[in-house]
């Protein structure tokens, strides 16, 4: 489960950051992604999928939010 | 020797790695690659941040260099207590020549050497007592000192001390800010994670605290973040920022002081220079504060006049003006500066080995006075480094992580750079093997490097070791006339 910081890039799209890991991925999909909840399964450009409840209403970016390996 | 091919790089990597028995050779083949700039994920051809192998010579440090030596060293205007025996300290001592202004002892401190002086009894009975009373005591002899960091040396973690403890009931005491830092040696595999640990203590015993602090802002607040003022580097930086109109209100750490770092979530977009060392802090203030932050490089006129208009474009046309201004004023000083040096330079290798953001961060500096960089590598970066240098660096080149003093040897004698640019315990080695090097952690006792006035700097240096008359004398005389007579005279 890991702590995930999320943040808009230049380009503004939405990056997903886990400091322990080393990782800095854009996110390519999330499942729900309207105006009232965020989250679902999230899938990252390089393939890895991760999971957090759908949050509502949707949180506000940057953030840190905890995800499960999906 | 000349361009060497993607062929020819990949046969040296070979050639490197055979020497190693199996499994090093499995492991450390994971960290040398060659630049593909079609790649665009670095995590595909380079593994980075991993323990170094047992009996290679690494050239990394420990969290408490990261801690105590980068991030909060230079904080002037605290005391950063090294707690623990007296070697980590006194040995690393005023090293990183971060230079600042002020009265040294009196209300900065930042060459002073302040440690706990761990005995066998303070390993034995724990060391809080001792704490406690060296923090009275530095609080009595420097009644100006703003604050004090405890920095842990390995042994303060492995006996199990509550520097946390100390510092709270002290702190309170005292009226002071004092921040206890778990930055022990061992945590992690370079000095790293030093810089996050630092990060992480400077988040929660100072920015958080600080909060409600009053503060007059302006719309031009800017802060210089991951700048260490090596040899007056933040300075060369900040003046060009103040002339195109900007406000600078912190230094991060380079001649920084406390009130500076309570201050900058008040910023308006935070400047982050070393990326490596200060990404975190950075981070948390985007989340928690709403600041934003962008990485810049002042290093050569190309890439400062890049950055100082992507600084610009975050603020209104008096600003993009103002650096327009910057940029045209400074021109024919730079100009004057490549035409001098340039035809000198002009097509000399470098090979760099350095720390945070050098290798990425310098190669366009030495672009501009036409000279190419062949290879590079980090001690301690993560994959996201290497990511950003990817793009920097020509396709072929050579790239090593955590490059191993044999590695590092064995390049240098295949490659033949006219150039090396790395740090003190390499130094000798290859001035020996007849290769002009540049120390380029502290700049070889010079700079400031950044900024424009830093970069005329960067270009007499390049030129005085590259083209320094003792290369000539490797050879001695009775060597250098004509083969025959040397084995005649033998
Ligand atoms: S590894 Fe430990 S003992 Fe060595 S310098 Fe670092 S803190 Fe000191």
């Amino acid at each position: 489960m890991p702590n995930v910081m999320l943040r808009y890039n230049d380009k503004g799209d939405l990056l997903f950051y886990v400091a322990k890991k080393d990782l800095e991925e854009v996110i390519a999909s999330v499942e729900t992604n309207t105006d009232e909840a965020w989250g679902g399964t999230v899938e990252l450009s390089n393939g890895d999928k991760f999971f957090i409840d759908p949050i509502s209403p949707p949180p506000e970016f940057p953030t840190t939010l905890r995800f499960k390996r999906g | 020797m000349s361009e060497m091919t993607r062929e020819q790089t990949e046969a040296l990597i070979q050639e490197v790695l055979e020497v190693y028995p199996e499994k090093a050779q499995k492991d450390r083949a994971k960290h040398l690659t060659i630049n593909d700039q079609e790649i665009e994920k670095s995590s595909k051809c380079i593994t980075s941040n991993r323990k170094s192998l047992p009996g290679v010579m690494t050239i990394r440090g420990c969290a408490y260099a990261g801690s105590k030596g980068v991030v909060w060293g230079p904080v002037k205007d605290m005391i950063h207590l090294s707690h623990g025996p007296v070697g980590c300290g006194q040995y690393s001592r005023a090293g990183r020549r971060n230079y600042y202004v002020g009265n040294t002892g009196v209300d900065t401190f930042g060459t002073i050497n302040f440690t706990s002086d761990f005995q066998e009894k303070d390993i034995v009975f724990g060391g809080d007592k001792k704490l406690n009373k060296i923090v009275d005591e530095i609080n009595m002899l420097f009644p100006l000192a703003k604050g004090l960091s405890i920095q842990s040396e390995c042994p303060i973690g492995l006996i199990g001390d509550d520097i946390e403890a100390v510092a709270k009931q002290k702190g309170k005491e005292l009226n002071k800010t004092i921040v206890p830092v778990r930055c022990e040696g061992f945590r992690g595999v370079s000095q790293s994670l030093g810089h996050h640990i630092a990060n992480d203590a400077i988040r929660d015993w100072v920015i958080d605290p600080a909060t409600g602090k009053e503060f007059e802002s302006t719309d031009y607040d800017v802060t210089i973040i991951g700048d260490y003022n090596i040899g007056g580097d933040a300075w060369a930086s900040r003046i060009l920022l103040e002339e195109m109109g900007l406000r600078v209100i912190a230094q991060w750490s380079g001649d920084g002081t406390l009130a500076e770092m309570e201050n900058t979530p008040k910023a308006k977009l935070n400047l982050l220079h070393c990326y490596r060392s200060m990404n975190y802090i950075s981070r948390y203030m985007e989340e928690k504060f709403g600041v934003p932050w962008m990485e810049y490089n002042f290093f050569g006129p190309t890439k400062i006049e890049e950055s100082l208009r992507a600084i610009a474009a975050q603020f209104d046309d008096k600003i993009k003006e103002g650096a327009e201004k910057v940029i045209e004023k400074y021109k024919p000083q730079w100009q004057a500066v490549v035409d001098k040096y340039r035809p000198r330079l002009e097509g000399k290798r470098v090979m760099l080995y350095v720390g945070g953001l050098r290798p990425r961060h310098i190669i366009g500096a030495y672009e501009d006075l036409g000279m190419e960089v062949v290879g590079t590598g980090y001690e301690f970066a993560h994959n996201d480094d290497y990511d950003r240098t990817i793009a920097e660096v020509g396709n072929a080149t050579l790239i090593y992580d955590d490059v191993t003093g044999y590695e590092f040897e064995e390049f240098v004698k295949r490659v033949k750079p006219d150039l090396i640019g790395s740090g003190i315990k390499e130094k000798y080695i290859f001035q020996k093997m007849g290769i002009p090097f540049r120390q380029m952690h502290s700049w070889d006792y010079s700079g400031p490097y950044h900024g424009y006035d830093g970069f005329a700097i960067f270009a007499r240096d390049m030129d005085m070791t590259l083209n320094n008359p003792c290369w000539d004398s490797m050879t001695p005389p009775w060597k250098r006339m004509g083969d025959e007579t040397a084995i005649a005279a033998e």
